[in-house]
């Protein structure tokens, strides 16, 4: 066996202290910890679980952990009220540095945007899309509750660490063909459990052509091939984004991985000749080209999520639908990942571009996506939206259907009415 | 087969061993499905279980001691715990499955609720009566016998220590006394 590691097996024996190989179960070290208001207070339960004989009920360090609230904003039901409540009381007797109420955003566009995440660390998150993270070379990884209540206590969590598939993605993306076309793509070549138990990692000319914004749409759906991580080797365009928000960070060379480093397969792209890609209900791998489902008659168009609701999602948008109104009969919601994001969106006039075409604009939260709050299908209806799943009932009803697809064929589909190629319109 | 779920109840006569229904389910069974999201502001897994499986198998009415059976990727989507808490509530037993979506695995590690891989699931059909015996399933409606694969030990350990609570209880006491002594 070489000593070629890959970047996961470094950020893993950095983070067990001591060097680790695919395959070892290890107790890590977590960096920085992140959990909202849907998963969180089953964590919060588990914690005082734990330390129910402690005199001191303390979290191992406050201030690397991150609670925010924002699958249920504002508080859509009793519950939810009951539930912010709860992680309020918790984040205040905990004095957890980072507490961010119904104001900040999702999650997954936060922390990034924070500066939470850096390159190289190791983030866990009781959200599946924690995977999101590396876009910028961090290894996050979605946990459950009774895992966040045991790194509330100890600071540390058990992993397998796990074996990577490498997507070696190259060629040039066509006009109105985006990250979340080649995401879509490489999920319905591998399937809904491709990737299952292992690190998905990205790389070649054109991921690293790719901006912040586009590698967190593909980081973030590695979950949906059953991926642990979605990792991208950092490079000078992740150092300048980090930079921004964590002053004086320097790229470290030697994170990423070795040449002869082991994978359990490597897969080969090419992206140049791909049209805009659609996962069709009721599976997130179950994709086609978009001619293959052109026409397709819509209720409601979904733009937003942690996948595909940052400035530059909305802005493309815009700007295919060219100040036009979607079709009659059909509706809009447009959702901007976080509250930075939304002054973004609106310092460029694009709120008011969104409401003139008629759709509506909610303020910063998962929406739709989540299916437990509001923009819910009924049964029968068909909705498209640019988030992650397409689950059946994940929307709304069981009975009705979601398509998944870019900002850009959202956007082209809205105006039409029906399923679209925007490079058509 | 609400007859069936109660035979299920029954011990195998002179064994004492507990009888499971198998409630068969396909590949891919995502979160969703399990506990859809609009269940999630609830944490208490008899609550939950009332939900469990809605909108997609409205039939599902387990017996305590019933086991659920699936193919491949288990538990897949969401990191909702709320999903192995409900069907734990619901009184299942164990899941048996070809094999299981990441964070379910976890989360029913840490919540003590049994898995078994096992790559016969295709013999097993709805309604089956199973025997379960450590880590061999006995199926008494085909008189035929699978076996399953162990866990890894680290996970085994944990599993034994009562789940993950348990396991951090104790290591947080360690590193409480390791304190005093200093």
């Amino acid at each position: 066996m070489s000593n070629d590691l890959t970047i996961t097996e470094k950020i893993f024996s950095r983070a067990a202290g001591k060097p680790v190989r695919a395959g070892d179960f290890v107790m890590a070290s977590i960096d920085t910890a992140m959990t909202h208001d849907i998963t969180g207070p089953l964590a919060v339960e588990g914690f005082y679980e734990i330390m129910r004989d402690e005199k001191e009920k303390k979290v191992w360090d406050p201030e690397k952990i991150i609670i925010l609230f924002d699958h249920q904003v504002p508080a859509d039901s009793l519950n939810a009220a009951k539930n912010h409540i709860l992680l309020r009381k918790f984040a205040k007797e905990q004095k957890i540095k980072h507490f961010y109420d119904l104001h900040e955003g999702i999650c997954h566009q936060v922390m990034p945007e924070k500066g939470h995440v850096l390159p190289g660390q190791l983030v866990v998150g009781s959200d599946s899309h924690t995977c999101a993270y590396g876009a910028l070379g961090a290894f996050g990884t979605g946990i459950g509750s009774t895992d966040m209540a045991a790194v509330f206590a100890l600071g540390k969590l058990w992993f397998r660490v796990p074996e990577t598939i490498r997507f070696e993605v190259n060629g040039k993306l066509g006009d109105r063909v985006y990250s979340k076309d080649i995401i879509l793509k490489l999920i319905g070549d591998v399937g809904a459990d491709g990737a299952r138990y292992k690190a998905c990692e990205y790389g070649g000319k054109a991921i690293k052509a790719l901006d912040v914004s586009q590698r967190m749409t593909i980081s973030n759906m590695a979950i949906e091939m059953g991926g642990k991580a979605g990792i991208i080797e950092p490079d000078k365009t992740t150092e300048a984004y980090v930079r921004q928000r964590s002053k004086g960070y320097k790229l470290d060379k030697d994170l990423k991985s070795d040449k002869g480093a082991e994978y359990s397969e490597v897969r080969e792209y090419d992206v140049s000749d791909m049209p805009p890609q659609v996962a069709c209900p009721h599976n997130v791998d179950n994709v086609v080209d978009i001619g293959k489902i052109e026409g397709k008659k819509l209720d409601q168009v979904f733009l937003g999520s942690c996948t595909n609701g940052r400035f530059e999602d909305l802005k493309i948008a815009a700007k295919i639908m060219d100040g036009r109104h979607i079709a009659k009969g059909i509706r809009m919601i447009v959702i901007p990942a976080s509250r930075a994001e939304y002054m973004k969106v609106l310092e460029a006039g694009l709120v008011e571009e969104f409401m003139n075409a008629g759709a509506i604009v909610e303020s910063p939260c998962c929406g739709p996506c989540m299916g437990g709050s509001f923009g819910l299908l009924g049964p029968g209806e068909v909705g498209l939206s640019t988030s992650n799943r397409n689950f059946k009932g994940r929307q709304g009803s069981p009975d009705a259907f979601v398509y998944l697809c870019s900002p850009a064929t959202a956007a082209a589909s809205a105006i039409k009415g029906k399923i679209t190629d925007p490079r058509s319109v | 087969m609400p007859g069936k779920s109660k035979s299920s109840k029954q011990m195998a006569m002179g064994t004492g061993k507990e009888l499971s229904r198998a409630w068969k389910f396909g590949d891919d069974i995502d979160t969703d499905a399990i506990i859809p999201g609009r269940f999630l502001t609830i944490n208490d897994p008899n609550e939950l279980a009332k939900h469990a499986f809605e909108g997609v198998r409205p039939d599902f009415k387990p017996a305590e001691g019933d086991v659920v059976v699936a193919g491949e990727n288990f538990g897949c989507g969401s990191s909702r715990e709320h999903a192995p808490l409900a069907l734990k509530g619901a009184g299942i037993k164990c899941i048996i499955a070809k094999s299981f979506a990441r964070i379910f695995f976890r989360n029913s590690i840490n919540i003590g609720l049994p898995m078994l891989e096992c790559k016969d699931v295709g013999r097993i059909s709805d309604g089956d009566i199973l025997e379960i015996e450590g880590i061999t399933i006995r199926n008494l409606t085909k008189n035929e016998t699978y076996s399953t694969t162990p866990l890894p030990g680290f996970l085994r350990e944990i599993v034994e220590s009562g789940g993950l609570i348990e396991y951090a209880r104790a290591l947080v006491a360690k590193k409480h006394k390791g304190k005093k002594h200093k």
